[in-house]
């Protein structure tokens, strides 16, 4: 099992990573918030410093997670502040335009950079910690749309394939060194990234309960998980069918 | 998605649009169709908080907590937390709500806008005299925050105001400090009416909480038979009992209303005859407060036509005599709820314009929607009600007349000064018709 006491979260200004935030402040820990909206960053770290108690420390900053540079010392400051970290989460991601990317190199360049490079980027640093410290636990919130390049969607599924087969590759570089790299991948979630969708369906989840399936599997040292696990059987499936067919489908 | 509803599922309108907040100071888009109103929870029963012309807001992404003073017991919280989130977080902390209504699945803005009450108004007033300020936001862009000592014309427009003078966004309030999360609670038997008034006399002047229920559908000497129900915090003690809550829900919508004469005679008569604890008793608050959130759904068993709620009330000097003819009135048509609900208000006088409490007592009852017949049945009441100088209570209204709205808000007028002229909801349009 491993203890979450200290958590680093980027991208705390998501739905999802709030939700987690909130439970993990419940559980005790001590948490660090990157976010790029300064409104939301602040009113998420309020809400999260009334429900911790004294004990607990609560804090963050505001950046853009796309500006690299700042990585390094983003992570300085949560070491620091926490002292040390048990667990990071990468949550932050947008949900690009498609026919825009289709039509707008620069755009599809932004959309790889904000949801792959960028996570890239920090992982890389973050790894090169982990490993020294011989423990603790990173996740990544990739997606289901990873699995699989469809015409609706494959400049996101592509950049989340990209973290996930990272992640892969970072897995096996680090079991040697006791340290957890923990991909989720989350079906369709109620959040605002989907508000254009139609959620009427059995489909969706509400981000607590991705959020009670994260820490579970931060905890548990998990290597991949679907949220929630029937995304699993459905993915097993888009995975499985022919190309020659898939090809002509309209996913 | 399905179109919001109500408690009652009664009336069903589609608004042009949905429009969820997430951010208390985020912008709200101009494109969306107005009127705009804010809908929380939907836990009122009828039309307060639905709209079906403009865009209805849904407030509970607004569901964080500002600030907690642990040690004076001030809390500041976003508008659409529900009261549940709020007691999870303040209750083992030796914290509890000033005033609560009979669910916890209320939004604090829907507690201010239909300024509610609880089983301890006599001693503790409404919900909003324990508010210290909440902000506002008008269409207009401008943004109020007001109190009971600033721009207090605002606060007494909003609390009770019923969603119309703009967006709450934030709510600050003060709690009551408690021992742990247990009540001690004392119930006793009333044969009928007369005893009622004597018993709830007797146990006002010494408990915080009272409430008493009522078997409908007792006729002749039995009328008005029923159980009441005292309260206070549980004292600091060594050991307390262990409490697990267990959760239900109501899985379908029948096609037809389960609730009906034979199988609310016998609810009702065994309510009347459970055991009772005239030496008291430790019950958790959650039963005790709120025994109907435990059952998810329950407003299912009314079937697909929904139902109604009553609730009046009626000025202290005709108490006794409107409150006999009522019950007179509903046991003749063999109608009512599974329990109808009376409490006495004390003297302590509302802040809103539009609040719904006042000296006086207070009847609640449910009825499964049976088209005409239930209708004409509120007609005879509503006579009983007017000619007694009383009011119905617009958070548990779908059908009142306008001018009966008028007679027991008779500072209707003045309020529509501070109504947001991008904001309306059905219930004000047909009252003001
Ligand atoms: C089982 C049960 C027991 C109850 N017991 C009691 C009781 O004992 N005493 C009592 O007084 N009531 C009681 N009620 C009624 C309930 O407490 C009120 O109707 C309450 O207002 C519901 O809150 P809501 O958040 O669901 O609001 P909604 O029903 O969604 O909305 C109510 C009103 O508040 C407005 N509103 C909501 N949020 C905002 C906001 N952020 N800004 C501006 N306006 C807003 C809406 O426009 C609407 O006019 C009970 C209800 C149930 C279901
Ligand atoms: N919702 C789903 O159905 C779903 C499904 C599978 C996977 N996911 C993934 O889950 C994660 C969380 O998303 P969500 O559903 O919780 O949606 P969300 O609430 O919209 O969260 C996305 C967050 O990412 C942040 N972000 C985007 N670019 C950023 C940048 N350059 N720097 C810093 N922060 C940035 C956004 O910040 P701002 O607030 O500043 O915009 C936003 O808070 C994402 O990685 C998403 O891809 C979601």
């Amino acid at each position: 099992m491993n203890t979450l006491n200290r958590v680093l979260i980027f991208g705390a200004t998501s739905a999802i990573a709030e939700q987690t935030a909130r439970q993990l402040v419940a559980q005790g820990a001590s948490l660090y918030c990157v976010g790029r909206n300064r409104d939301k960053l602040m009113a998420i770290i309020g809400d999260l410093r009334a429900r911790a108690s004294s004990q607990q420390y609560i804090d963050g900053c505001v950046a853009d997670l796309t500006d690299s540079a700042q990585h390094p010392n983003l992570i300085d400051a949560a070491d620091h502040q926490l002292g040390g970290i048990d667990g990071v989460l990468i949550a932050h991601g947008t949900l690009p335009d498609q026919k825009a990317c289709q039509a707008d190199t620069s755009l599809t360049r932004q959309e790889i950079e904000a949801n792959a490079l960028s996570v890239i980027n920090l992982l890389t640093l973050l790894a090169n910690r982990f490993e020294q410290q011989q423990r603790g636990v990173i996740a990544v919130i990739s997606s289901v749309a990873g699995d699989r390049g469809r015409q609706s969607n494959y400049i996101y599924g592509a950049a989340k394939g990209m973290v996930t087969l990272f992640l892969q590759g970072l897995r096996n570089r680090l079991a040697k060194a006791n340290v957890n790299i923990v991909t989720i991948k989350p079906g369709f979630v109620d959040t605002p990234m989907t508000a254009a969708f139609d959620k009427g369906g059995p489909l969706w989840t509400a981000p607590e309960h991705i959020a009670k399936g994260i820490i579970k599997a931060m905890e548990h040292g998990k290597d991949e998980v679907y949220l929630p696990w029937f995304w699993w059987g459905i993915m097993l499936i888009i995975k499985h069918i022919p190309e020659r067919i898939f090809k002509r489908m309209s996913l | 998605m399905n179109s919001p509803l109500s408690w009652n599922r009664l009336p069903r309108v589609s608004p042009d649009a949905v429009y969820r907040l997430t951010q208390r100071s985020a912008d709200i888009p101009l494109h969306l169709p107005r009127p705009l109103l804010a809908y929380g929870n939907g836990r009122s029963y009828g039309d307060v908080c639905l709209t079906e012309q403009g865009t209805l807001l849904l407030t509970r992404g607004l569901d964080r907590f500002i600030s907690f003073d642990e040690q004076n017991g001030i809390l500041r919280c976003e508008a659409g937390i529900t009261l549940q989130e709020i007691l999870e977080l303040i209750v083992p902390r030796g914290w509890f709500l000033p005033v609560t209504p009979g669910t916890r699945m209320s939004t604090v803005g829907g507690a201010v806008s239909n300024d509610v009450h609880g089983k301890n108004h006599h001693t503790s007033g409404t919900f909003c005299h324990h508010v210290r300020c909440l902000e506002l936001w008008r269409s207009d862009g401008s943004i109020i925050e007001c109190g009971p000592e600033k721009h207090q014309q605002w606060f007494e427009a909003t609390v009770g105001g019923l969603g119309l003078t703009g967006l709450i966004r934030w709510v600050e309030f003060g709690l009551i400090p408690i021992e742990n999360p247990w009540m001690w609670v004392e119930s006793r038997r009333f044969a009928n009416l007369d005893e009622f008034w004597t018993l709830n006399h007797q146990l006002e002047s010494r408990w915080p909480y009272t409430v008493a229920w009522i078997d409908c559908l007792a006729s002749g000497n039995a009328r008005g038979r029923g159980l009441i129900l005292a309260a206070d915090h549980a004292a600091a003690r060594n050991e307390l009992p262990k409490f697990k809550e267990r959760r239900r829900r109501v899985p379908i919508d029948p096609p037809f209303s389960l609730v009906n004469r034979v199988s609310l005679r016998a609810l009702n008569g065994l309510y009347y005859r459970q055991p009772i604890k005239p030496q008291g008793g430790l019950t958790h608050y959650a039963p005790y407060f709120y025994p109907l959130d435990t059952i998810q759904d329950w407003n299912r068993i009314y079937g697909r036509q929904g139902f109604y709620q009553y609730q009046c009330v009626i000025p202290p000097r005709e108490a006794e005599a409107a409150t006999a003819a009522l019950l007179e009135t509903i046991g003749r048509r063999g109608e009512g709820s599974f329990l109808a609900v009376l409490k006495t208000f004390g003297n302590k006088s509302s802040l809103g314009m539009l609040s719904f409490p006042r000296a006086g007592t207070t009847l609640a009852l449910d009825f499964p929607n049976r088209g005409d017949k239930t209708l004409r049945l509120f007609e005879e009441l509503d006579a009983i009600v007017r000619e007694a100088g009383g009011a119905l209570y617009p958070g548990k209204d779908a059908r009142m007349p306008a001018s009966l709205f008028q007679s027991g808000f008779p500072q209707w007028e003045a309020f529509s000064k501070y109504v947001d002229p991008n904001f309306s909801s059905e219930f004000w349009r047909r009252v003001t018709s």
